[in-house]
């Protein structure tokens, strides 16, 4: 099962845990799931079916460009960020 | 508004008349007036050296040198570098040494390294960055910069 | 490696292509070295007139009145506009890219209403005949202030009794919305392990505070647009940005008209580093010319480039780390708190991303601030964030080294991230080469090499830059002579159309100079990111690729229609086209291209991606310096930079990029700050006092380019513009440590901040 990792900000609705196993195979099945049992987090993440404009979901380090749309695999790692794409040269 | 005055000049080898205000710099003539933007502003004040050009033969920031006082004087540009449709051997080096990055301080550099090679053909790398000095880049570090004008200075000994 | 038969700049490859790895000659390049090349600010156009920007004197002020009326009586005055002629921007957030940021922000910078919050902050603006007339009639509006006390630094914004810049300003604190009004727009912060744990069983704890100064970009070409509000109502902006698209869609957004209403063109960009990327011109030239009905050209002065563009902010950071006897790491707190300026949106989140980044540590702690003080709205600079970050780590890290008696490199080592690392936001990474990176920086002649002399010192750092994918748009079409037009959106300030043609022209076999790429308008191109985040390399290669492969693709089924065969049929190897079912067929890329037109008709090859896949680098730095005992000044002796390309397309440009970078990390340690008084002004805002390094201040700066691939990218390329700004002031700091016995907990490291250390540790009176 795919593992969600809960940001600092976000511990409380998850009832203090950082790593919880989620059932899903694309981020937006993790996050209803994930407010099944933890209800709050998706009204935290989501709005007008997107990720909030200042949320990113990291599927296994690396930052997806298609947010809830993006496929999870059995042994992934789920991380939401801080929507930051960083800085110039 | 104060009458224009008539200036005629030598720019790049070429008889050149325009008018102008008094109070407009050198930098603004060349740019504004006769046309040529290859001299940058950068600062205006004499600071950063996009604008240089030479003046009978001297290195100037030009935006601290009036329009009027290039009457009866000799004016080069970055326009004026290439031989006709041939690149200058300081403008193929910059190239092949990849001495430039943005560009926009690639005028102003060429025009002092070539002051520089004209009077003297095997500057030393402390002189060629004490000639340099008032040509501020951002982007490359001087370090091509500096490697491609020593490569300029072995080429053109190579043609004499 | 030997030090006598030693040659400067090395390319640590690992792979070997036919045109990537090579040094053509840019496709810009006869355009740039003659003057020909076209600025922004170099742009005529009929009826064109001339703007001018009127500016708060105060640092933070209520606006009681505004008197245009004299000036738009001017005879050579054609309009002036205030904020009142912009739309008001309500609660809409605008995603350029750089994370969301409400529209009122963007608009407040542009033209100030109700306040003004920096020295420089824009109030008013007015088009004349001509630039001197245009400066003259500013100074007959007439402005009202009621002059409020700033507050400057993020400590000071954070204390209880600051002034409060936007009273509707309430903290986020750890993710939620508060009702506490304050300058701390948020605090966050990242959780790893158990701190407590982890400092319990440290054998050694050091703990200390760095401050730094706010500095600026430098870019030698100011700010600049030309605007046309045409007859048929279509906005045309001509300027220097470093994304056409990022203009396009802000400047639509300001000024609530449709995005397909604005048409932008990237004209050639001198210099940018992220500070090109916001908004500050086009709507205040667009409503000037929609006024007068002209096309109105506003350029930067200088000094309005200092006070009232994007600096990167000034900071005050804490860093603790406990580390074992042995030199394992075993836990790190930092607290981090960045100036935003004048409007929220620091860059502390990458900062507080990259402050451990390099090392493996299991228990962490990293509290982060965004606070407003009353300077110019800061914007990234190269890494932004990281490199105040990383003084204040590499610092402890050096002092730990000496404590323990390790070599500062194989104590990094110990702790080297690596694959599979978990940074403490979260993420493990993926295949990333600071291992390799501290190997090459041991193994170099540099850092074997003697170094004798008194008040000389050697200094190491290493730092990162996690890079950026987005979204990038290419198309491509094959001439009849067999070259290939690249039409793409990338602004080009550093070579990158060239490196984005060589990886084209790796695919389709043919020569990069067959490859002509245009970096196009808004209009002509699909939509494409900004140039920024060391994307563009990566990214819009990765489009590149993809366009090229889809007109080798086309070019495949073309030729299996001319020989009667099977597509499948068909190979295709550096640059022919070969028939593999038994019969010879063969043709040339180039012989092919010519039978287009009589066999069915030109060929287009097409891509637009959101590339994932983005590979950080890590970059290190050798720093050898002399150090005057009786004036502070710094000399710097010999300086090596290394960095992790994963594969360079462009040799010479990827060292440039080090090269570069380095320099300006050198200019941020040793001179460069913005000087302000305590009422809020910059007392330096000029080239002769804001001290960038000259051609005369420096040695050549040596490189070392490793390769590690990144998985994620065809040719395993990693952004490469960033990461090398990060190290050089710490690797500074401790080269100055070395060379004087003082460390430095302040940027910059000018001569008076290293002489009164170095009073202070000989017990001189100051």
């Amino acid at each position: 099962m795919p593992t969600v990792f809960i940001p600092g900000s976000m511990r409380e609705l998850s009832a203090g845990q950082a790593e919880i196993e989620v059932r899903g195979s694309t981020v937006r099945e993790i996050i209803s799931e994930l407010d099944r049992s933890h209800p709050g987090i998706k009204d935290w993440l989501v709005e007008d079916n997107r990720l909030k404009p200042n949320i990113s979901v990291a599927v296994d380090g690396v930052v997806s460009p298609v947010g809830l749309l993006q496929d999870v695999a059995e042994d992934s790692e789920v991380h939401f960020v801080a929507a930051i794409a960083g800085g110039r040269s | 508004m104060p009458r224009k005055v008539q200036v005629q000049t030598k720019i790049n080898g070429e008889d050149v008349e325009f008018l102008c205000e008094p109070r407009q710099s050198l930098l603004e003539a060349l740019r504004d007036i006769v046309g040529l933007t290859g001299a940058k502003e950068g600062c205006n004040d004499g600071n950063c050296g996009a604008c240089t050009v030479l003046f009978d033969g001297r290195i100037v920031t030009s935006c601290l040198v009036l329009a009027v006082e290039a009457e009866g004087k000799q004016i080069t540009t970055i326009e004026g570098v290439a031989m006709g449709n041939e690149l200058h051997p300081i403008q193929q080096c910059f190239l092949e040494g990849a001495a430039l990055q943005c560009g926009i301080c690639t005028p102003g550099i060429i025009v002092a390294a070539k002051a520089l090679l004209d009077q003297d053909t095997n500057p030393s790398e402390e002189k060629i960055r004490l000639w340099l000095a008032n040509n501020l880049c951002r982007c490359t570090g001087y370090d091509k910069i500096v490697r491609s004008v020593q490569a300029a200075a072995g080429r053109m000994q190579e043609a004499r | 490696m030997s030090t006598q038969n030693y040659e400067p700049n090395m390319v640590l490859s690992t792979t070997e292509f036919d045109v990537i790895g090579t040094r053509p000659v840019r496709h810009d390049g006869a355009d740039k070295v003659t003057g020909r090349a076209l600025y922004g600010a170099d742009i005529e156009l009929a009826g064109l007139i001339h703007g001018a920007i009127l500016r708060s004197p105060h640092a933070h002020a209520r606006i009681k009145s505004i008197d245009t009326s004299k000036a738009e009586a001017h005879p050579a005055v054609k309009a002036v506009v205030t904020s009142a002629d912009l739309p008001d921007a309500g609660d809409e957030i605008i995603d350029l890219g750089e994370g969301a940021t409400p529209l009122k922000y963007l608009r407040g910078n542009v033209l100030a209403s109700g306040k003004v919050l920096y020295k420089g902050h824009a109030i008013a603006a007015v088009a004349a005949n001509s630039l001197h007339d245009a400066q003259e009639a500013l100074k007959l509006i007439k402005i009202e202030y009621e002059v409020l006390p700033p507050t400057l630094t993020a400590p000071d914004a954070m204390r209880d009794g600051a002034p409060i810049l936007h009273e509707g300003l309430k903290t986020t604190e750890l993710g939620k919305p508060t009702d506490k009004v304050s300058n701390v727009a948020s605090h966050f912060q990242h959780v790893k392990g158990d701190i407590a744990a982890g400092f319990a069983e440290a054998d050694l704890v050091i703990e200390r505070e760095f401050n730094t100064a706010t500095v600026h970009q430098g870019y030698i070409e100011p700010h600049n647009t030309t605007v046309l509000w045409n007859n048929d109502g279509r906005v045309q902006v001509w300027c220097s940005s470093q994304g056409a698209f990022a203009i396009r869609d802000t400047t639509a957004a300001i000024l609530e008209v449709p995005v397909s209403q604005v048409k932008v063109t990237p004209m050639e960009i001198g210099g940018g580093f992220g500070g090109k990327i916001p908004v500050y011109l086009e709507p205040v030239a667009a409503v000037l010319s929609k006024k007068s009905g002209h096309p109105v050209k506003i350029v930067m002065s200088r000094a309005d480039e200092f006070e009232a563009t994007g600096p990167t902010p000034g900071s005050c950071i804490r860093v603790k780390i406990g580390v074992k006897n042995d030199g394992k790491m075993v836990a790190a707190q930092a607290w981090m708190a960045y100036e935003a300026g004048a409007y929220p949106g620091a860059m502390i989140v990458p900062g507080s991303m990259c402050v451990f980044a390099a090392y493996d540590i299991e228990n962490i702690v990293i509290d982060g601030f965004d606070v407003v003080v009353n300077k110019p709205s800061t914007a990234a600079y190269r890494a932004p964030g990281a490199t105040n970050a990383a003084f204040a780590t590499e610092s402890i890290v050096d002092e730990i080294a000496e404590k323990l008696g390790i070599d500062p490199l194989d104590l990094r080592l110990r702790n080297a991230a690596t694959k599979g690392t978990r940074r403490a936001d979260g993420p493990k990474y993926p295949r990333i080469g600071c291992v390799e990176l501290l190997e090459a920086m041991k193994n170099h002649p540099h850092y074997n090499a003697p170094l004798e002399g008194p008040n000389r010192g050697r200094g190491v750092a290493i730092g990162f830059w996690f890079n950026a994918g987005l979204p990038s748009s290419c198309s491509m079409s094959v001439n009849a002579d067999g070259t290939v037009m690249l039409i793409e959106g990338s602004p080009d300030i550093g070579g990158t159309r060239t490196s984005i043609a060589m990886q084209a022209a790796e695919v389709l076999g043919i020569a990069a100079e067959d490859v002509r790429p245009t970096v196009a308008d808004t209009d002509s191109v699909g939509f494409t990111a900004v140039t920024g985040g060391s994307r563009v390399t990566f990214a819009t290669g990765i489009a590149a690729i993809k366009a090229a492969r889809d007109l080798r693709d086309q070019m495949i089924q073309r030729v299996a229609r001319i020989w009667d065969v099977k597509s499948e049929d068909v190979e295709f190897e550096k640059g022919v086209f070969m028939s593999s079912n038994g019969t010879k067929n063969s043709i040339s890329f180039k012989d092919l291209a010519k039978q287009l037109t009589s066999t069915g008709g030109p060929i287009v090859g097409r891509a637009a991606i959101n590339p994932p896949g983005v590979g950080g680098s890590f970059s290190g730095n050798i720093a050898d310096v002399e150090v005057d005992p009786e004036t502070g000044k710094v000399t710097i002796l010999r300086f090596t930079a290394f960095q992790d390309a994963g594969k360079a397309i462009h040799p010479s440009y990827v060292e440039g990029q080090m090269q570069g970078g380095s320099v300006q990390g050198i200019g941020w340690a040793l001179n460069e700050e913005y000087f302000m008084n305590p009422e809020g002004k910059m007392m330096n805002s000029s080239l002769l006092d804001y001290r960038m390094p000259t051609s005369l201040d420096l040695p050549m700066i040596d490189t070392v380019i490793i390769e590690v691939p990144n998985p994620g990218h065809p040719y395993g390329v990693r952004g490469v513009g960033e990461a090398n700004i990060v190290p050089p002031p710490a690797a500074l700091a401790n080269a100055i440590y070395h060379a004087v016995g003082v460390r430095m907990d302040r940027l910059p490291m000018n001569p008076v901040a290293v002489m009164e250390a170095i009073w202070k540790k000989e017990g001189v009176p100051a």
